[in-house]
């Protein structure tokens, strides 16, 4: 059980900084997610900690000990691959105590611990068994028991999901999650799909171009993201992006999108937003289900305008519609029951008290 | 090789305070040195010192006491076997790996094309030729072409046709070491050839097919560029085989008749070896080494290229 | 190559389904028929081995059918199964061989893991020299070797010219280059995170070769040994021209030089010879055939 900690920790291959000086303090028994785009530098972060790449600067801590010079063997983690990495060659009981069997634990020892993991994971019958034998999940389980029999300070799982079809990784997900309310091991966790972060984590760490963008709970980034990478990033559908000026006109305070828009700020935000005022670059970010059809009875905030819907695509129990403003396609997000057909015009509503606004040159939000 | 270590401990003072992590790094290419030492030095030891070592020799008289240049080379050049004998190696090398190649394509198409479950019945007695010590099998050559009973021959007379001076007569003896070497050689490109023809996603046949594409366009556009890699790199490799081969001139004809079936290696061993003139010997077996490193230099070009396209 | 011709698709689009199935008929017909001629092309040789090696002298040289055997013996194997020179031909390719596969292995496996998995300085440059040795062919240099062993015996006194063990030294530089680099493309396919994982696992690096990548890359490995065998077994040049007393030779060279004696062959002792010659590369091929084959194509294929 450790708290693992980075500072200002920078990874250069040749002259390429893939990591740009990140600082990041997981706690003890904390379940933190490293979530961004391939090549943000997540996978390389985590490598550093497992020491399978060297610190170019900065340092990372593990239980308090610099372990930056420490060779993986003795920084006492434990790691997950994408490929799951089990040795094709070894029974799943093999594969689960090759690392006690290497550090010389006594027999006894070694099989309590495979069989302690085996029954955490729910895979006791299939310890002789070959990883060709195995399914994808059953696979995945043992690459996770041979991380528990190890009793490590730290989890480290890169993408572990990844190779899974899409049932199958959302109930590893649940898996995962089990496991580790029962083991409480300090673990960060590498992805890039935001909803496996969104749903497992104790905290999200977004990551861009090698950079931290943002660290917070899933509802914390999902409902005041910093910066417009995370807001684009966290959640599905992403976030609508519409460019617009701040105009005041009698005191109040509007978002112009074009010549038929004009968005009223709530007076809730005004005061926040007042300074800005004349900034022609801004961008209005709502999500979709912040863009629903109009209700009969006005709401205050929420502000009607007529869309003419290109696509719609009924998922059941809602409905997406993708109309355009300005050129751009915005997505909605409506009740089945409202009508919305293919090519046909909506009446539609923005929900402006859920509204974010960016700063376009920066990426800051306001 | 001691380099290796000592830039490493150059990154190492250049960093601040790693240290066991880096020694970690140093050891391994410490370890990793130590493993390919024994290779290195075979390499070092029994290729590149004798193969150097060929071109001293080369320049010394019969003797080995006096250097005297290049005067074994323009000796060589007054031989007329000499010529004859770099005749005889290109047009042996060349004619043999066309054919070897031209039969090996076709009969790797003949397997390709017949039911799946059958195929590896078919490889497996097709590839014998290539699995017999070829000094083995050329021994059997030996005896069908023997003068007096010849098996073919027998055949050959049976039908009213006169037998055949198989290694007696120049034309027909240089007719046979090739054949021979194509007996050998056509079984491993047939296996090269047919691990490529299936290597050829089926998708591609089937596009080409809706494609509307006939046999001849499959073939021209789908296969033969999808196999273009191996059909050189495999003729390749041959040639530089071939060229240098020893074992089935050696035992079929042993050059003769009149030496007019030499090819640069067996003569090289008859002046060197058995003629005891070790700096001649030499000589000869180093004009190999134009066409090794053409033949050489063509291969590396193409796994360069294909490791950079990994 | 008509035959092939009509194999994938109809010449033209109005034929109908019947006639494209008509055409397959025929283009597997044709193929089953060059097979067959192809196949008496490639096995008269060793049948014919095997027909002779079956006949006594007399009828060796009687004026009946070559390609039949009236009287079938099994004498030529007796008497050369019975004959102490055979049998130590025998004895010493064996020996040669499967000692010779052993150095090969010791050598190139460690090189092969260390040049894919090790960077090292040099070590690029290293697996391609490999590559370029494999390419120098023993024909260049037997001579520089022939006259080393002279010169290595005027400085020493050891004597290694005629001695069968100096075969140990030369086969490798046959078999090791070649042995390394398919090796390097087997280990090369073993997915990275696997030594990893056993590096956070706590193996050492000789650990992980021989607890992980030896068992995994095991394919590689039959195969890599198949070829080191074959090739030991088949050599021919390196005897001939090292070798010369009987007691010291290996079977092709034995073969060839004391069964045929001037201008007398025994043509029978020889094709038996030259048979059992080739058995134990053919019994090798028949049984493990997938992995000879796999060992052949993986020079050109990978790396």
């Amino acid at each position: 059980m450790a708290e693992v900690h980075i500072r200002k920790v920078v990874k250069k291959y040749d002259e390429v900084l893939a990591v740009r000086g990140i600082d990041l303090d997981i706690r003890d028994h904390e379940f933190v997610v490293l979530v961004g785009p391939s090549g943000c530098g997540k996978t390389t972060t985590l490598r550093m900690i497992a020491g399978l790449e060297d610190i170019t600067d900065g340092e990372i801590a593990i239980g308090g000990d610099v372990v930056n010079d420490v060779p993986p063997k003795d920084r006492d983690i434990a790691m997950v691959f994408q490929n799951y990495a089990l040795y094709p060659h070894m029974s799943v009981h093999e594969n689960m105590s090759f690392g006690l069997r290497l550090k010389k634990f006594p027999k006894d020892e070694i099989n309590r611990r495979v069989d302690e993991a085996a029954r955490i994971l729910d895979i006791t019958e299939l310890l002789d068994r070959k990883p060709k034998q195995l399914s994808g999940g059953q696979r995945q389980r043992v690459a996770m028991g041979r991380a528990i029999v190890r009793n490590p300070k730290v989890f480290l799982f890169d993408e572990p999901l990844s190779n899974l079809d899409a049932k199958l990784r959302v109930q590893m997900r649940i898996e995962i999650k089990k496991v580790h309310q029962k083991v409480r091991t300090t673990t960060v966790y590498v992805t890039h799909d935001q909803v496996e972060a969104m749903t497992l984590a104790d905290r999200v760490v977004v990551m861009n171009h090698g950079v931290i963008e943002q660290v917070g709970t899933p509802t914390e980034l999902y409902h005041h993201p910093r910066t417009r990478f995370v807001a684009g990033f966290i959640g599905s559908p992403a976030m609508n992006f519409i460019p617009c000026t701040i105009q005041e006109s009698g005191g109040q305070l509007a978002l112009r999108v074009n010549d038929q828009i004009s968005f009223p700020v709530p007076p809730a935000r005004a005061q926040k937003y007042s300074q800005h005022k004349g900034n022609g670059s801004v961008l209005l970010g709502l999500r979709p289900e912040h863009l629903t059809e109009a209700k009969s009875q006005p709401e205050p905030g929420i502000v009607p305008f007529d869309a003419n819907l290109e696509v719609t695509e009924p998922m059941g129990m809602e409905t997406f519609v993708y109309f355009p403003i300005n050129g751009d396609t915005i997505c909605g997000r409506v009740n089945p029951t409202a009508g919305a057909k293919d090519g046909a015009p909506l009446k539609m509503a923005a929900d402006l008290n859920n509204m974010h606004l960016i700063d376009a040159k920066t990426g800051l939000v306001l | 090789m001691v380099d290796a270590t000592i830039k490493n401990e150059g990154s190492v003072m250049r960093a601040d305070r790693r240290n066991s992590l880096q020694k970690a790094w140093q050891r391994k290419s410490t370890i990793a040195f130590l493993m390919t030492l024994p290779l290195i030095l075979l390499i070092l030891v029994l290729v590149i010192y004798p193969a150097l070592y060929a071109v001293h020799l080369a320049m010394l008289n019969k003797s080995m006491q006096r250097f005297v240049g290049l005067s074994n080379f323009s000796f060589l050049f007054t031989r007329e076997t000499f010529w004859m004998v770099v005749w005889q190696s290109c047009i042996f090398a060349l004619t043999a790996v066309f054919f070897k190649a031209i039969i090996g394509f076709f009969v790797a198409h003949f397997v390709h094309n017949i039911p799946d479950k059958g195929q590896r019945k078919w490889r497996g007695m097709l590839l014998i030729p290539w699995v017999i010590p070829p000094a083995m099998s050329t021994l059997a050559w030996l005896w069908l072409f023997d003068p007096s009973y010849s098996a073919f021959n027998w055949i050959l007379e049976h039908f009213g046709i006169a037998g055949i001076p198989w290694l007696g007569d120049e034309h027909w003896a240089r007719f046979c070491v090739i054949l021979v070497n194509v007996w050998i050689g056509a079984p491993f490109f047939m296996i090269m050839y047919l691990a490529s023809l299936k290597s050829v996603p089926e998708q591609l046949y089937e596009a080409a097919k809706i494609d509307g594409a006939n046999w001849w366009q499959t073939m021209r556009f789908v296969t033969l560029p999808m196999m273009r890699n191996i059909i050189m790199i495999t003729a390749l490799f041959s040639t530089i085989v071939t060229f240098a081969n020893f074992d089935i001139v050696r035992v079929l004809t042993r050059g003769d008749p009149l030496d007019q079936t030499h090819v640069f290696a067996t003569w090289a061993f008859r002046l060197g070896i058995e003629g005891g003139d070790i700096p001649l010997g030499a000589s000869v077996s180093l004009f190999m080494v134009p066409i090794l490193t053409i033949g050489a230099i063509f291969i590396l070009r193409d796994i360069v290229k294909r490791g950079n396209e990994a | 190559m008509t035959a092939t011709a009509t194999s994938s698709v109809p010449s033209s689009a109005k034929k109908g389904y019947g006639s494209m199935s008509r055409d397959r008929q025929w283009a597997l017909r044709w193929s089953y028929f060059f097979l067959v001629l192809f196949v008496i092309f490639f096995l008269t040789p060793p049948l014919y081995m095997l027909i002779t090696s079956l006949k006594t002298s007399q009828e060796i040289s009687a004026i009946t059918n070559p390609w039949w055997v009236f009287n079938p013996t099994l004498d030529n194997y007796k008497e050369l199964l019975g004959s102490g020179t055979f049998l130590t031909f025998f004895r010493n390719s064996a020996v040669v061989s499967i000692s010779v596969v052993i150095i090969t292995m010791l050598i190139a496996v460690p090189s092969a893991f260390a040049l894919s998995r090790m960077r090292f300085w040099g070590s690029g440059a290293l697996a391609t020299g490999v590559f370029l040795t494999y390419l120098i062919p023993e024909t260049l240099l037997f001579i520089p070797l022939f006259k080393m062993m002279a010169v290595f015996n005027e400085y020493t006194g050891i004597e290694l010219i005629n001695r069968w063990w100096v075969l140990l030294i030369l086969y490798p530089t046959l078999t090791v280059p070649f042995c390394t680099w398919i090796m390097i493309g087997y280990f090369a396919s073993i997915p990275k995170e696997l030594d990893e994982a056993a590096l956070i696992d706590g193996a050492t690096w000789m650990q992980t070769l021989t607890k992980i990548f030896i068992p995994v890359a095991l394919p590689g490995i039959i195969a890599a040994t198949i070829f080191a065998f074959t090739v030991s077994w088949a050599q021919f040049l390196y005897p001939l021209a090292f070798t010369t007393s009987e007691s010291q030779l290996v079977l092709p060279v034995g073969i060839i030089t004391t069964l045929i004696k001037g201008d007398v062959f025994n043509w029978g002792q020889i094709m038996t010879g030259a048979l059992l010659g080739a058995a134990p590369p053919l019994i090798i091929y028949a049984f493990l055939m997938d992995y000879y084959i796999a060992g052949l194509t993986a020079g050109a294929t990978k790396g």
